[in-house]
């Protein structure tokens, strides 16, 4: 049934893979490159890091958001850090061991060589945002500071407060700014891909929609890149940002790109927790909190005692107890599950009780008071004297944070514990990519969190702005020069060209049908439905029963849409409910193929937990003699064909992940 | 917290740069831990409900990083806190009964595309005259071997904070971009990685933003003081340092 997927894997040592790879990839002459377009959809970490380079390096590029700056993009919001195998603490850290935690971590599910690229270059960024004046935190003496994130016993991660996405966009956003001002990158602001064009087998443009005119528009290139972040918006409650979407991604799904492992989602352990029912998104608590901040929930069930209150013997310390060896710094997974064990079990606080405590008191008074009162020659300090000291260090190191959840829930996290819950917050699925991040389109290529290559079942925290930057900044590069050095001989095509205008009239079709519907219902009431389903059959547990369900709602659901939506205005204006139409019919789509893969995959492993998959502790159960594959699914038109990649271990033992 | 707000709306509607706008007036319903995009969100449900057009308003991240959203509320930008963009304003700020006045960025350098949407693009055409260090990927040294004071260090994040969001402009009565482009610059200048472009930079932004037609400073403080990331005027002092040793070198 299924087509062989070629993942161009290249042969030798591991660790010499990607230096032969570069050393031996066929290269395109500098008065070529300025003959050869480059399409780069997105503008995050990995899109504005591979435009800029790319730009740098002679290609001419047209770089497409859909916000309005390419500044906007939700890489800003990204808070904890970036990880990088420098090994500046002298604890033990190398790029062997960044590879390493990031296959286990990822639940044996990720594949090795792409990994262990991206820990080899992870060393490449640091240096390279540094140099862009990337403000880092640093250590008194002036060297770069670093923290430790889940999944980890060293401290490899680099930061900048809690605000370390941020500063690495800024730097990647003004390198692409600087090439947009030189001429050598065409930016299109407020636009929108919403068809990738194919000609001969190859994608050759695009038809973007300027979201301020409403008019659609037809885009030549010799390659195109995808970096379009995530899909998590799909449940519709997410950390992601509100027109964070899958649509392009999807377009390239339905133009013949597979989608790869589409159930891998990533529940984030720390996240404010729904207030009410107008809820539009749910906003992140850096996982950067679990250095100092320390989970629990009483020991007692509905204990309604104020958190202050309740005494050191009677907390539950549920991380640190099950898993000592890494405590509060397991992955996110992991976490996320035993947040929603102890709820469901009756112990979760708040209004809710679909919440537990992180709690900084301990480590602010007796990490940080008591280290800043024997600086400052304070002898025998009081509880004030450590408050305010330890604050001072707490407040320099995640400000923004606490400022942020001070500002959504109204109480003081210096005074009173967080209130956290898992939400959803990253996909690692996505399209299927071979190790040159080329799809299973020739001339299609996915960087960054649009693909799935690098993160398995589950990520580890600070991997991802780890990932975009270095697809952007040092793999495409490379990569795209092994297919455009074999398309120096094509002219750029005339948009007149017949694929343009069937692409085009099917765009433009798809947008008056939308249009015409006019029914009663809005769309966001629609996309509100679709997350419900979404969160309570595929969410943090899954079931065969729940899956089958879901795929029947969601289907039903999706009919009535085509029927009853309500879409205001017009279609040549600026028109943003007509654009999260556009946007939710698609998420209508994926979530039925995140559900068919969820129940193909008979086995739990990373974010995906199928209830009736696991160990007597309520650990993932893997089955690693069927489900050792990727699963691809190729979109036929009335449905998805499977197609499997399997994952070759030869530098890992493969075994039980294990925390504790 | 569960009390309902009832807040009286005044909201500018604008079909186009080229039509003219004016005010209307909306009855909501808000919850005080709803944010204010949320009460917009309500507002603009119920309005595709009744058959209307809802209002056009920028917004994405809603976790106040992102710098999109950007409404002019009771004539101040982001409204009436200290420190916060308008999508992390919170509508236990108001109480119930209040009448609230709703604008877009008002700037000739930021033209109305509808409603409460503007166009910023010209701080983009800022930086790409010179709000970067001019180094190509690949070209980078060790990075512990450019050691950085943490005060310096510290500094410069604290003016790179900026989240380019334009409420400094909205809140001048010149329409300045001083305080961002202030903020850049000071970043920059600070840092031994920006030395070489030092002087360039600065008047290539400086010629960047007049070209743009935004206004002239006055020293008058309101974008600092409507500033959601709390930029310190102080950048702006170091602006003009700077710009005026630069033009005192012959750049």
């Amino acid at each position: 049934m299924s087509q062989k997927l070629d993942s161009k894997i290249p042969a030798g040592n591991l660790a010499d893979k990607w230096t032969q790879y570069r050393s031996s990839v066929s290269l395109v002459n500098p008065a070529n490159k300025r003959n050869l377009e480059v399409i780069v959809v997105g503008t995050g970490l990995a899109g504005a890091s591979a435009a800029a380079t790319l730009a740098e390096m002679g290609y001419k590029v047209k770089a497409f958001c859909f916000q309005d700056s390419p500044r906007r993009a939700h890489s800003i919001a990204a808070q904890g850090g970036i990880n990088a195998a420098k090994n500046y603490q002298n604890d033990g850290d190398s790029v062997y061991r960044l590879f390493y935690d990031t296959i286990k971590g990822g639940d044996y599910r990720a594949r090795e060589a792409n990994v262990h690229r991206l820990a080899e270059v992870s060393t490449n960024i640091i240096d390279q945002c540094v140099a862009q004046g990337v403000p880092f935190a640093r250590e008194y003496g002036g060297t770069l500071s670093n923290r430790s994130f889940g999944g980890t016993q060293v401290q490899r991660t680099f930061y900048a407060a809690g605000q370390t996405g941020q500063q690495l966009l800024l730097g990647a956003y003004s390198a692409l700014e600087r090439q947009v001002g030189v001429g050598n990158v065409k930016m299109y602001t407020r636009h929108e891909m919403i068809e990738v064009v194919t000609i001969d087998g190859k994608a050759r443009g695009i038809i973007a929609r300027d979201l301020v005119s409403g008019k659609l528009e037809r885009h030549f290139g010799h390659a195109v890149l995808l970096c379009t972040g995530g899909y998590g918006n799909v449940f519709y409650l997410s950390t992601n940002a509100m027109g964070s979407n899958v649509t392009a991604a999807w377009k390239a799904h339905k133009a013949g790109a597979y989608f790869a492992n589409p159930c891998f989602t990533q529940i984030h352990p720390t996240c404010i927790p729904v207030s009410g029912h107008y809820q539009s998104k749910l906003t992140l608590m850096s996982e950067s909190l679990r250095n100092d901040g320390r989970i629990w929930v009483p020991k007692a069930k509905g204990d309604k005692r104020h958190p202050n209150d309740i005494p050191e013997e009677e907390r539950d310390y549920y991380l640190e107890r099950r898993y000592p060896a890494f405590g509060n710094l397991v992955p996110r997974d992991v976490a996320s599950r035993a947040a929603k064990e102890r709820c469901d079990a009756g112990y979760g606080v708040g209004s809710s009780g679909m919440a537990v405590y992180l709690d900084f008191r301990y480590n602010m008074m007796n990490k940080y008071g008591r280290a800043e009162a024997t600086k400052a020659g304070i002898e025998n300090p009081d509880e004030a004297t450590l408050f305010r000291l330890g604050k001072e260090v707490v407040k320099e190191k995640y400000g923004n944070l606490f400022d942020m959840y001070k500002q959504i829930t109204d109480e003081d996290p210096y005074e009173v514990p967080m209130r956290i819950y898992p939400a959803v917050h990253y996909t690692m699925g996505g399209l299927w990519v071979d190790y040159e991040l080329q799809t299973t389109v020739p001339g299609l290529y996915a960087l960054g969190e649009a693909n799935f290559s690098d993160h398995g079942a589950n990520r580890l925290g600070a991997s991802a702005l780890m990932q975009g930057l270095a697809d952007g900044y040092f793999v495409i590069p490379y990569t795209v020069g092994s297919y455009l050095s074999k398309e120096i001989h094509t002219k750029a095509i005339d948009t007149q060209h017949e694929a343009f205008e069937d692409a085009e009239k099917r765009a433009s079709e798809r947008i008056e049908k939308l249009m015409s519907i006019q029914g009663k219902r809005s769309v966001e009431s629609y996309h509100r439905e679709l997350g419900l389903i979404m969160w309570d059959k595929c969410g943090m547990a899954r079931s065969e029963a729940g899956l089958k369900q879901a795929i029947d709602e969601i289907r039903a659901l999706r009919e009535d849409f085509y029927k009853n939506v309500r879409i205001p205005g017009k279609i040549n204006e600026f028109n943003p409910e007509l654009d999260k139409a556009g946007r939710v019919a698609d998420f209508l789509e994926l979530g039925e193929l995140m559900c068919l893969d969820a129940l193909n995959r008979n086995e739990s492993c990373g974010g995906h937990f199928r209830e009736e998959y696991q160990t007597e502790e309520g650990e993932a159960l893997r089955d690693d003699e069927q489900y050792a594959y990727v699963a691809a699914w190729e979109n036929t038109g009335e449905g998805w064909n499977l197609h499997k990649e399997d994952l070759q271990y030869e530098n890992i033992k493969i075994q039980q992940r294990s925390y504790k | 917290m569960s009390d309902t707000l009832n807040i009286n709306l005044k909201v500018w509607r604008q079909a186009n740069g080229n039509e003219k706008g004016k005010f209307e007036s909306y009855q909501v319903q808000a919850n005080p831990d709803m944010s204010f995009l949320e009460m917009f969100d309500v507002l603009n449900e119920q309005l595709i409900e009744d058959g209307r057009e809802p209002v056009a308003f920028d917004h994405d991240c809603r976790e106040g990083i992102c710098g999109m959203c950007s409404m002019v509320i009771n004539g101040r930008p982001h409204g009436p806190k200290q420190g916060v963009t308008t999508c992390q304003l919170h509508m236990r700020s108001f109480k119930d009964g209040d009448t609230v006045v709703v604008e877009p960025w008002r700037a000739s350098a930021f033209p109305v595309i509808k409603d409460l949407s503007v166009d910023r693009g010209a701080f983009d055409r800022i930086i790409a005259a010179g709000g970067y260090v001019s180094v190509n990927t690949g070209n980078a040294v060790d990075a512990n071997s450019i050691l950085i004071p943490k005060d310096v260090a510290d500094k410069a994040f604290e003016a790179a904070t900026c989240i380019g969001c334009g409420a400094c402009v909205s809140a001048c009565k010149n329409a300045s971009a001083m305080l961002f482009v202030g903020a850049k610059v000071t970043q920059l200048s600070m840092l031994p990685q920006g030395q070489a472009e030092r002087e360039s930079r600065v008047v290539a932004m400086v010629n960047q933003m007049d070209a743009e037609g935004f206004g002239a400073c006055t020293n008058t403080g309101a974008c600092a003081a409507e500033c959601p990331k709390e930029i310190p005027l102080s950048v702006i002092a170091t602006l003009n340092r700077e710009y005026t040793s630069a033009k005192l070198k012959g750049r």
